[in-house]
């Protein structure tokens, strides 16, 4: 123990690893090994929420009732978002940002290392605690991921366990977030000023300010809908003098940045790739910083909009029209910034440029479809129907997920050493694309021809467009096999890397080998 | 490589795939346009709205389709290094503002017109329950529950084996719908009694939270006779699906005969409770009370779903306690879904469902309930 305990603090860094075997992963405080494990959780997690995702489109493939009860279907909604939200797009930027901040910023690790295990291993618990209810009499939460009392007041059982494990989800990000602000305010390389910062870098800060601030929010609102479930209290129940309503704007204002946190971090990762791809410098470095800021403030003060039918005064539906409306100026700067920067350069497309093009087509096309919602009194007619599933749908999974799949492709020969498949990825990247288009395209029509959301039946006229997006879902859901066979082939061996990767890459972690030694950055670089 | 134009192939072939189905079904792609002119107003202002974003999608993909076709580098292209403009940052961040306000003034007119419910002919209150849809004529007192039609409800049971397309209007019918008048400005008022749900008719472009404990106004002016059909549009348990709208809008004369046929119904439905009833006859009754208001829950043979929906059958209520089993069908359980019926049923309907769980599934107790018993313990 002592000589090891020694050797884990040895300056030659080139020369030891890890403690050897499975215990290595319990007690690392690497920021790599923890990015790693951040990763192949948010992998798993993907797998069960898409599983979870085809039993719901397996339902929805015909009308009338064929493999779930809709109790049990609105279990696998709920359940659904919740993993795919907490357990798969959370984690995989905070892998990306374990694995990369440290070098992109020229520092040696995580500011807080002991900390950054402890967030990681709460987060196998709280998933735990959340999918053991499936298994309990009553089964698990079924309001939605939303859980608009009163109705997640009516969950047997498992309500107290999903609280908890929101908790537990909670006390993780806010955990993650403390560290990537301290890391990236302490550690910076002598001459890493904050406007020569990599975007990803910038987009990470601003999120992890946001998750400070409205995780605890979520977790209040949980804890008040504890109470009122089993220690008498009113604060959601009318009859008690208290207000369901109220809960809607506690969740909303959680749940409108939350929205933000699930996207900035992608801005970021495409706003490294694109330019490395063109070979160009990004256009508007600074002023895509501001566009983040801009957003990341206004995503406070818009969360009605999730809201304009609950009958708020005038005044309030005006005002949370105009507000929304406003936040696609600054979306659409950094879309006019990537498009410049790809102009005139010289480009190439390998899997991460494809997929961090896929994202800016697709992300825009959900940024359209969030532009018709923002407007109060069309509003009415899409709110809650399959227009949004798939407005919020072309945000996330050609969104953020590519986001993230772009980055992966990335920076994987910088992990691993070894260059992926790259005919392998080009697949992976027009299946993906084909399939999530016949999957969330043909939403938009049966939303907009009056099929309600949430419901696991529906009259025969939405038949063929239902069919349609299952076989889209079953699609997309095997094409993502291929990236799980891409990532062991590519961790099993391979081209091998050289330290540049991409030839028009730049930024400090290009400067280290690939892969990278176990303790990068020590001493800390110069940045000129 | 190919280029990036992908999304109209693949729009194209979801076409073409499209019309090779079989003809099953409309190809509804887009909204209605409805039938009031608030209704138009928000269509019109949809394809507006639809339209820019077309545009504003041709300038900004046409321009990545340029440039992913032209400045790559097997075209030997070397790259400019031109990063950064304040004048493109400013005319990207102005032009893109001004089209919004284009697009916010109609918006907002639009909903001021919308939110104002003064001035109108009629007034209908609407209560959402699980799950179905209460509504009151506040003017002449008329009242019903309108379920899902009973069709509909034995074609979506799991593994039913009823082909939904043989069922008329599936989940889209009721038993009761609610009429009214055209060319009358009707204002909606809104609750409910147990959880959110929310009231859609696409049609008169109208949707609006029904909150326990809170009242909503909308208001619409519907300008064609017709049948319009809706769903509740916020999840609201198990049956959320399962609670269509129906509208059925008359000329005035129809809703006035309407109005005096159903005072006239009512009529003689309370004076029926007033005799003694066989065992028979409130089984028959109870039979078909419980098939439209309990079975979404306790289930067709009574059993309910284990740890969400008691069993009704063999329990000790059901068999023995008839006074704790008419308070709870009456009165509900409060912080559960069981509701209560005291005012969603007339006399003859409790007494007649309770029959009938004491005696149906085997709980042959040969108990009979009288509606002058209902009558007397709802004064208590
Ligand atoms: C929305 C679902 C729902 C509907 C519809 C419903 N019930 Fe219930 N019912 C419940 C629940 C939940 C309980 C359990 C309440 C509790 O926790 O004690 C219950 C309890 C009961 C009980 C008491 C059972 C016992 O042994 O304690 C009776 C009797 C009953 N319901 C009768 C009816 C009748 C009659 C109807 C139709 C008129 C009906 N229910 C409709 C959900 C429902
Ligand atoms: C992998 C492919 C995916 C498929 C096939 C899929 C499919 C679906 C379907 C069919 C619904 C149910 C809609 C309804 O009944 O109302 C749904 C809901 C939802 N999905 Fe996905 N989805 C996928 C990926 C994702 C991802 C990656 C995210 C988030 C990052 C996500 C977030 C959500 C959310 C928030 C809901 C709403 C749940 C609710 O109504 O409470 N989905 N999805
Ligand atoms: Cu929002
Ligand atoms: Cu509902």
């Amino acid at each position: 123990m002592n000589a090891q305990a020694t050797d884990l603090y040895h300056d030659d860094h080139d020369h030891h690893g890890p403690p050897p075997g499975l215990w290595r992963w319990v007690v690392t405080t690497n920021h790599k090994d923890i990015g790693t494990l951040y990763l192949w959780f948010s992998l798993i997690m993907f797998f069960i929420g898409g599983a979870m995702a085809l039993v719901i489109r397996t339902e929805l493939f015909q009308p009338g009732l064929q493999v779930v009860d809709p109790h049990f279907f609105n279990q696998m909604t709920t359940l659904h978002a919740l993993v795919m939200i907490f357990g798969v797009v959370m984690p995989a930027f905070v892998g990306l940002a374990n694995w990369m901040l440290p070098m992109m910023v020229g520092a040696p690790d995580m500011a807080l290392p002991r900390m950054n295990n402890w967030s990681f291993w709460i987060l196998p618990f709280g998933f735990g605690l959340m999918l053991s209810t499936l298994f309990m009499e009553g089964g698990g939460p079924s309001a939605g991921w939303t859980l608009y009392p009163p109705l997640s007041l009516q969950t047997g059982d498992a309500l107290p366990f999903l609280i908890f494990s929101i908790h537990l989800l909670g006390v993780s990000s806010i955990m993650g977030a403390i560290n990537i602000i301290a890391t990236i305010m302490n550690l910076r390389a002598p001459g890493m000023t904050f406007m020569k910062m990599p975007l990803f870098v910038w987009t990470w800060f601003i999120t992890a300010y946001l998750l400070i601030a409205v995780m605890p929010v979520l977790a209040g609102a949980v804890t008040m809908m504890l109470t009122d479930k089993y220690f008498g209290t009113s604060f959601f129940n009318a009859a008690g003098g208290g207000d369901p309503v109220m809960f809607q704007h506690i969740f909303w204002f959680f749940g409108h940045p939350e929205v933000y946190i699930l996207i900035l971090p992608s801005f970021g990762l495409v706003s490294e790739i694109i330019p490395t791809f063109s070979r160009k410098k990004l256009f508007g470095y600074s002023s895509m910083v501001y566009a983040t800021a801009s957003i990341a403030f206004l995503s406070f003060i818009v969360w009605a909009h999730h809201m304009f039918t609950v009958g708020m005064p005038l005044a309030g539906e005006l005002f949370f029209m105009f507000t929304t409306m406003l936040i696609a100026v600054p979306t659409g700067v950094k879309v006019f910034n990537w498009v410049s920067t790809m102009w005139k350069g010289a480009m190439t497309f390998e899997t991460p440029m494809l997929f961090a093009l896929g994202f800016v087509i697709m992300f825009t096309i959900g940024g359209f479809s969030g532009l018709m919602l923002a407007m109060t009194p069309i509003d009415f007619q899409y709110h809650d129907t399959y227009f949004v599933v798939a407005h919020f749908h072309y945000v996330l999974v050609p969104g953020a997920i590519f986001g993230i799949i772009a980055g992966v492709y990335y920076w994987l020969p910088k992990w691993t050493g070894n260059y992926y498949d790259e005919t392998l990825g080009k697949v992976h990247f027009w299946l993906s694309t084909i399939f999530v288009n016949i999957l969330f395209f043909p939403m938009h029509f049966v939303g907009l021809a009056g099929m309600p959301r949430r419901i696991p039946d529906y009259s025969v006229q939405f038949t063929d467009f239902n069919q349609i997006a299952t076989i889209g879902a079953f699609g997309f859901g095997f094409a993502q096999i291929l990236f799980l066979v891409l990532i062991v082939k590519c961790i099993r061996g391979g081209e091998k890397a050289t330290d540049q990767v991409w030839e028009g890459a730049e930024g400090l972690e290009w400067t280290v080998a690939s892969p990278p030694p176990y303790h990068t950055f020590s001493p800390q670089p110069i940045v000129k | 490589m190919k280029n990036i134009r992908r999304i109209p192939i693949v729009l194209l072939g979801l076409v073409l795939w499209a019309a090779s189905f079989p003809a099953a079904a409309d190809w509804q792609l887009n909204l209605t346009e409805g039938v009031t002119e608030i209704s138009r107003e928000v269509y019109d202002m949809h394809m507006f709205v639809l339209w820019i974003c077309v545009a504003i999608g041709v300038i900004v993909f046409g321009a990545m389709a340029y440039s992913i076709f032209y400045h790559r580098k097997s075209k030997g292209v070397t790259p400019a290094t031109f990063h950064e403009s304040t004048t493109a940052e400013l005319i990207w961040t102005i032009i893109p503002f001004l089209i919004l306000v284009a697009m916010a003034i109609p918006a907002a007119k639009t909903l001021i017109v919308m939110e104002d419910t003064s001035d109108a002919d009629i007034t209908i209150k609407v209560t959402g329950h699980q799950w179905k849809w209460e509504y009151e004529y506040l003017e002449s007192g008329i009242r019903f529950i309108s379920n899902l039609h009973a069709d509909s409800r034995e074609a979506a049971t799991l593994g039913s084996g009823i082909d939904p397309s043989s069922v008329e209007n599936y989940l889209l019918e009721v038993d009761k719908p609610v009429v009214l008048p055209v060319g009358k400005k009707v204002r909606i008022l809104l609750t409910a009694s147990d959880v959110i749900h929310a009231w859609w008719l696409p049609a008169i472009a109208v949707k609006k939270d029904a909150i326990p404990g809170f009242i909503n106004e909308m208001w619409t002016k519907i300008d064609e006779v017709g049948i319009y059909r809706g769903q509740c549009a916020e999840l609201c348990g198990r049956d959320h699906g399962f609670m269509p709208i129906v509208v059925d809008a008359r000329s005035e004369s129809d809703y006035n005969d309407w109005v005096t046929a159903e005072l006239a119904a009512a009529e003689a439905a309370a004076s029926s409770a007033d005799r003694e009833w066989e065992m028979d006859e409130l089984m028959e009754r109870g039979e078909g009370v419980y098939a439209t208001y309990c079975v979404a829950c306790h289930q067709g043979n009574g059993e309910g779903i284990p740890g969400i929906f008691p069993s009704l059958v063999g329990t000790p209520m059901a068999l023995e306690d008839i006074e704790g089993h008419v308070d709870i069908v009456l009165n509900g359980k409060e912080g559960t879904a069981m509701q209560a019926f005291a005012n969603q049923l007339n006399d003859a309907d409790l007494a007649a469902v309770i029959t009938y769980e004491r005696n149906a599934w085997g709980n042959d107790t040969g108990d009979v309930i009288q509606p002058s018993t209902i009558r007397s313990m709802k004064v208590q």
